[in-house]
């Protein structure tokens, strides 16, 4: 392992993590991938690990620990095939959770960030909406102050965790007239009247109960809000390299599982009387797609030692997603080539990888906007700053 | 209740294993170490000895820096502390001496060893270290209680099992059966960030002769391809069954 950003420590995680996800994950993947559903068991018992409670503070039953830890859990999970599962978790720990972690008070942490971190509380986060995903300024969902609550009206989409969570992180306009600058964030509890959600069936993920929620004259208490009214959009914005970053992360490790599953397939596969790893136009092949992944990889721990280090990293991470989600598709589309036929057969793994890696250039942010967002810094010499 | 857990550092059972300079050397490169199953079948059952009776718990081992990530895994699991030998193990009497040399120094009540490690096998070590100490020694050991000084052991014997009562100071030679596997822990996150500030400490071996050298090594004949006979052709069956494989 590289040993630049991985210490012992890292690797003995790293162990332990396999370890447990393939005696307690791995049996019931195929279970969850059938039923949409994730038992509720596996949350706990994450939580009594220590896994979701890495980069939060001791005092709510965190670790505090080095960015390094999340990639590790990050690329773990892509290399048990469920990008279902893994979003479930990563949407948990590094969107919900984020929010109350950076914007919450002390009675909100307590209240809702200790018990994500136990696993006792499952979180999600609700920004995306019908009529927009990229577009955040764009929202339509209201939170009218009323005395001591807010009345939250507006519905959400493609939310992970979106149906089976206990506790809702929410993204609504408080100053409609301000545009972008009128968003506030909320926590909601699942069982307020008023939430209700349905489950969107998907091409892959799954695993995952993505959902779409309606917020229909829902009371939130103000002891309910998030930091400040009309910071929301620059708390959202202000995690945007975190979540690009994962997402990058996520795909250089599905894209390199793949390509160890397709090189030990075909060292074993034989055809016109060789193994199909001699075959010189597969070898270039491999070549290439090995180098890709080598550079996705090492640029992604590059930006994460310098995330890590409290630098605003916003270009680089958003390079990091465009980048790396197009070569994990490409590493994938011809891994599964590789495999021929069986390539295509549910019974082997390319199948789930192809159909769960193809979220990778639209969720969190399209490659479209991620270009846009780019040429934005690099040719209008926009500068993105962090929220203050 | 002081302690002490043996453990050897052994490839995983899932790692291709090969050998180098003409078949006399074990080729390390691309394998995966471990704790041998049955040393952490008893790491695990001290644990319990911590936990329920307040046992302090120290593993070692004989062997170089490398094997330094397995003692983590250990301290990681729950161990208290840990020593490590520096030289490498590479026979089951100079291994036992160096045990035996620890084991006196830190005066324990009670030693456990696994019956054997699953890399060499030899099975040789725990019985040597318990005559080089002077200790009681029960071995293929599946289940052990202590009160006071006062022992209760049952071991594996052919088809079934015996129940011995013994005293401390005792080696065993633990298996599977002094917990399940499902016992078995994976450490968690505060258990590995605990690791890092337990003493490892690194002792110096003792000069020991050694009583065997290994030669060379040999691997088993791989299997050849399956050949699968239609469940009506009985005559071919027998006729592979008679010429090829020779069993019949």
């Amino acid at each position: 392992m590289n040993s630049i950003y991985f210490t012992e420590e890292h690797n003995l995680f790293r162990k332990s993590l396999q370890h447990f996800l393939k005696k307690e994950v791995v049996p019931h993947i195929d279970t969850w991938e059938k039923t949409g559903e994730i038992d509720r068991f596996i949350w706990k018992e994450f939580g009594e690990m220590g896994f979701f409670g890495m980069n939060y503070p001791e005092a709510y039953g965190g670790m505090d620990l080095d960015l390094f830890y999340t990639i590790i859990l990050l690329e773990e999970l892509q290399k048990i095939n469920s990008g279902g599962f893994a979003a479930a978790i990563w949407a948990h720990v590094y969107l919900a959770m984020t929010h109350l972690n950076a914007e919450g008070n002390d009675d909100i942490k307590e209240r809702y960030l200790a018990p994500s971190i136990s696993g006792e509380k499952v979180g999600c986060l609700c920004v995306t909406e019908p009529f927009g995903g990229s577009d955040v300024a764009g929202m339509r969902t209201t939170a009218a102050k009323d005395g001591e609550n807010y009345i939250i009206n507006g519905s959400k989409t493609f939310i992970t965790n979106g149906v089976n969570s206990d506790y809702l992180v929410v993204a609504a306009k408080t100053s409609p007239e301000l545009g972008n600058k009128g968003l506030s964030m909320f926590v909601i509890d699942r069982g307020t009247k008023g939430v209700s959600a349905t489950k969107l069936d998907k091409l892959g993920w799954k695993a995952s109960d993505t959902g779409e929620i309606a917020f229909d004259n829902v009371k939130v208490p103000a002891t309910n809000l998030l930091g400040e009214e009309d910071k929301g959009f620059s708390y959202i914005v202000q995690h945007f390299s975190l979540e690009r970053l994962i997402m990058g992360v996520n795909a250089h490790a599905r894209a390199e599982f793949a390509l160890e599953y397709a090189l030990q397939y075909m060292s074993d596969r034989e055809a016109f009387g060789k193994r199909i790893n001699q075959f010189q136009a597969l070898r270039h092949t491999i070549s290439d797609l090995y180098a890709d992944v080598e550079i996705c990889k090492n640029y992604n721990y590059a930006v994460t030692a310098r995330l890590d280090k409290g630098e605003y990293v916003v270009k680089e991470a958003t390079i990091s997603k465009l980048k790396s989600t197009k070569v994990a598709d490409e590493v994938i589309y011809q891994c599964l080539q590789f495999l021929g036929g069986y390539g295509y057969m549910e019974d082997y793994p390319m199948a789930r990888l192809f159909r769960d890696s193809r979220l990778g250039p639209i969720g969190g942010g399209t490659s479209e906007i991620l270009r846009e967002i780019i040429a934005k810094m690099v040719i209008d010499k926009k500068e993105y700053k962090p929220a203050t | 209740m002081k302690i002490l857990v043996c453990i050897s550092h052994v490839p995983d059972t899932t790692s291709k294993i090969n050998f180098t300079e003409e078949n006399t050397k074990f080729d390390s490169n691309g394998v995966q170490f471990v704790i041998n199953p049955n040393d952490e079948f008893g790491l695990t059952r001290a644990m319990w000895f911590k936990e329920k009776q307040g046992a302090e718990v120290t593993v070692v081992n004989v062997g170089t820096s490398e094997t330094e990530p397995t003692l983590r895994k250990a301290l990681a699991i729950g161990a208290d502390g840990a020593i490590r030998i520096n030289t490498p193990a590479t026979n089951s009497f100079s291994v036992a001496k160096q045990l035996a040399n620890v084991a006196k120094d830190g005066a324990y009540d009670l030693i456990i060893a696994g019956r054997e490690s699953i890399d060499y096998n030899g099975g040789m070590v725990p019985g040597m270290l318990a005559a080089l100490i002077d200790a009681n020694f029960v071995n293929n050991c599946i289940n052990l209680d202590v009160e006071g000084s006062d022992a209760k052991a049952t071991r594996e014997i052919d088809g079934g099992k015996e129940t011995v009562s013994t005293t401390l100071p005792l080696v065993i030679g633990g298996q599977k059966g002094l917990v399940e596997e499902s016992d078995l822990r994976i450490p968690n996150m505060r258990g590995i960030m605990m690791a890092r500030k337990k003493p490892l400490t690194v002792v110096e071996a003792n000069e020991t002769s050694k009583e065997t050298t290994s030669i060379s090594f040999e691997k088993p004949t791989p299997k050849g391809a399956v050949k699968l006979v239609a469940s009506d052709n009985i005559d071919e069956l027998v006729n592979l069954l008679h010429n090829e494989a020779k069993v019949i």
